[in-house]
């Protein structure tokens, strides 16, 4: 599809828009809708519309898989981690009181680490098994 | 810290393990990351036990919020024997796994199939800890998860299938499982157990309550296995690798009826059970199960088909003695929960040594091999007699408890549905020692190597066990029939 | 009579949602189509505990100035951590149905079944 003009413009030009609203969602998880699944889904979107454009081939040398699977790993350790560290400050399990001086700045932190930790595993899990079913397709 | 941590920690040193173990390089690393993980585990398991077994309860306050607004553990007695079993057949379980695993999984494969058994082994932790029901919901949902994709993992092709089925029959039960929860939240605003115990005391008469108990049972029946929503089991157990069926078969099951414990006898009440039909309806279904599983055993031609039947069989039984309803007829049940969790992960362990010499469970392949792999057979014989329940072996004391209990409230039927099922059990543990021993080897059969010592020393702490507990009997009954005070079991 | 039919009308699409899903995944033979029957059945039990969250004339559960009331924000993070766990029971799902149809070349249970009956 990468021969069409204007897919090709208009991929070029969304991608970083939907990546920007991914952002958007991800950050105002605690005032209004959004959250940590829902930004990564958007910003797994913008990058299986560069797929779909562009080629399987030129989005794996964008993102590798192996980089994937660390990152996976790496969200979810992001947020068990958040909790250990209030348990190894003295306090319970996820008590984000204990993040900062002020518990409400403390309490915003907390959500916030949660809250990437699952944006980052939510997206590269959402890659991975697009990569995994596409795959399937290559001859 | 550790001390006051220590209920969590059962739950978050697997769950940090898990994304470790899926980023090792395939080799033995996954699985000494596991092996420490669960020994550790049980070590925990072990000292959490050992302070709630005088009827103290722990209780844990995630995120420094109090309950009932925020999520609470709350760990007493039969959480941790439950909690211990998990850990315990997991600890077990690991040694056995190095040489079977290797041989079953593709190389490519190992790293996540560990991690997918520690996140199996997070979910099923974390239903014992809990006590918040969405919260057992969600641990629920991992569990099941992970185990359609460990059953998936087989050789064979069917093992796609069986998971496939496996996965629309969980998926509908737990959905069953949220929608009971949907309609009590909705009566009450609460979700913490404790806290549902007293508001729903004085509605225990409106139609959604009843509405929302009735979806709560279903879905967990279809979990449990129960006699007419088994239909997964069979083909689950016997097509999944060697290692998670001896995983699955003595945990997964024991973990569902600790859920239907909790949740008819902690958030609804033991009266509860009287004022619905529930009680009938335990009774008959477990009778049943039990008779028609074990009839299904005796016409199978595969070993770990007939042991398939045998646990759905088994499990009936410890319906049945919730079905009873009091607290001797509860009792029983909780001991047969460990004790089945020995038996049959002792039996399954034998049949995972034969595939991995034979290469297949089919009668037609076995004939006489049990003179060829003489340990192996003793255990088969051990375990099978303590799952006839023989005195002397840990079989003997739940099935005794059993008849016990349905004696005292003057069932005499079902003590004789008790005790039919003992003598079923015994034609097809015969069935299957026959085949392995007596019959002649053919003669281009062929020659095994007994099984290997990593797999058969698992095995054999596992039927130790089974008659160590048969003889000294203080910690199973002792802990039962504290848990079964704190449930708050009252007789009719 | 009115009432109860206008009155609930939230929980008489659920009902009606659901029983079509689980309709569809006991009926249908071929495994995509109860795949989708099942995500129908998990949809409706949303919509129900959306719709039992609701607070007369309550707006949204965002704090904001000059409103006092609020509808119960409990379901709605409740729901979103159910729409996750549908969400990986499909994808786990399809993944076996694309396994299954390279190992036996359909997708039809009962072909499926004969040839494991053949064996």
């Amino acid at each position: 599809m990468k021969h069409n003009l204007i897919l090709r413009f208009i991929a070029k030009f969304l991608f970083p828009v939907i990546a920007l609203f991914a952002f958007y969602v991800q950050f105002h998880g605690d005032f209004g809708p959004g959250g940590g699944f829902q930004a990564g889904v958007i910003l797994s979107v913008a990058f299986i519309f560069y797929a779909l454009i562009f080629g399987l081939k030129t989005t794996e040398q964008v993102i590798p898989p192996q980089v994937l699977r660390v990152m996976a790993s790496a969200g979810i350790l992001i947020y068990a981690g958040t909790g250990v560290a209030t348990m190894l400050m003295g306090g319970n399990f996820l008590d984000y009181n204990l993040l900062s001086q002020n518990p409400i700045a403390g309490q915003h932190l907390g959500i916030l680490l949660i809250e990437v930790g699952v944006g980052i595993t939510v997206y590269s899990v959402m890659l991975i098994i697009f990569f995994a079913f596409a795959e399937k397709g290559r001859p | 810290m550790i001390e006051q941590n220590l209920s969590l920690l059962l739950v978050v040193i697997p769950l940090l393990a898990a994304p470790i173990t899926a980023i090792l390089p395939n080799g033995k690393a996954p699985w000494l990351v596991t092996l420490v993980v669960t020994w550790l585990c049980l070590v925990m398991a072990g000292w959490q036990l050992s302070v709630v077994i005088d009827g103290s309860v722990i209780s844990y306050e995630l995120g420094g919020w109090a309950p009932p607004w925020g999520i609470e553990y709350r760990i007493d007695a039969l959480n941790a024997l439950v909690a211990l079993i998990v850990a315990g057949i997991a600890a077990i379980t690991l040694p056995y796994a190095l040489r079977s695993v290797e041989k079953e999984i593709p190389q490519h494969q190992i790293s996540l199939f560990y991690s997918a058994f520690l996140l199996c082994f997070v979910g099923l932790l974390g239903i014992t800890q809990t006590g918040d029901v969405f919260n057992l919901f969600v641990f629920l949902e991992i569990s099941s998860l992970s185990s359609y994709v460990l059953i998936a993992m087989g050789k064979q092709r069917r093992a796609l299938t069986a998971a496939y089925q496996y996965l629309i029959m969980g998926s509908i039960g737990a959905t069953f499982l949220l929608i009971g929860i949907g309609l009590i939240f909705a009566e009450t605003g609460t979700l913490n157990m404790q806290d549902l115990h007293q508001r729903l005391q004085p509605i225990l008469d409106h139609r959604t309550v009843h509405t929302g108990f009735a979806f709560i049972v279903v879905g967990i029946a279809l979990k449990l296995a129960l006699f007419p929503l088994h239909l997964w089991l069979p083909n689950a157990y016997k097509y999944s690798p060697s290692v998670i069926s001896v995983f699955l078969s003595a945990t997964a099951t024991k973990v569902a009826v600790y859920i239907m414990l909790r949740m008819v006898f902690t958030v609804f009440s033991s009266d509860f059970l009287r004022i619905t039909p529930t009680e009938d309806i335990f009774l008959l279904l477990g009778a049943f199960g039990v008779v028609v599983a074990s009839f299904a055993a005796i016409h199978q031609n595969d070993i770990k088909l007939i042991l398939a039947y045998s646990s759905i069989a088994q499990v009936s039984y410890m319906v049945l003695g919730i079905g009873l309803a009091s607290a001797l007829g509860v009792t029983a049940t909780l001991v047969h929960v460990f004790n089945h969790a020995l038996m049959k992960g002792a039996l399954f362990m034998a049949a995972g040594a034969i595939v991995y010499r034979v290469g297949s469970s089919k009668f037609e392949y076995l004939h006489g091999i049990g003179r060829q792999m003489p340990w192996t057979f003793t255990a088969i014989f051990i375990a099978g007699l303590s799952l006839i329940g023989i005195p002397g072996t840990a079989g003997f004391i739940s099935k005794w408890y059993f008849v016990l209990a349905a004696i005292e409230q003057q069932s005499w039927w079902i003590a004789i549905v008790i005790i039919l099922g003992s003598l079923l059990s015994v034609v097809y543990m015969w069935k299957i020692l026959e085949v392995l021993f007596y019959r002649p080897a053919p003669d281009k059969g062929l020659h095994v190597n007994k099984a290997p010592a990593s797999l058969l020393v698992p095995m054999w702490v596992l039927v130790l066990a089974n008659i160590y507990f048969g003889i000294n009997t203080e910690l199973t009954v002792g802990v039962a029939e504290t848990a079964v005070k704190l449930l708050g079991v009252t007789a009719p | 009579m009115i009432d109860i039919i206008i009155g609930h009308y939230n929980y008489w699409v659920v009902i009606f949602l659901m029983m079509a899903g689980f309709y569809t995944v006991i009926s249908q033979g071929n495994l995509i189509k109860k795949i989708a029957g099942l995500n129908i059945f998990q949809t409706s039990v949303f919509l129900l505990y959306i719709s039992i969250g609701y607070v007369n004339e309550g707006t949204t559960p965002i704090i904001a100035e000059g409103y006092t009331k609020y509808a119960n924000p409990l379901p709605h993070v409740l729901i979103l951590t159910a729409i996750v766990v549908g969400v990986s029971t499909i994808a786990l799902g399809l993944a076996l149905i694309v396994r299954i149809k390279e190992a036996y070349g359909t997708i039809e249970e009962d072909e499926i079944h004969d040839q494991d009956m053949s064996l």
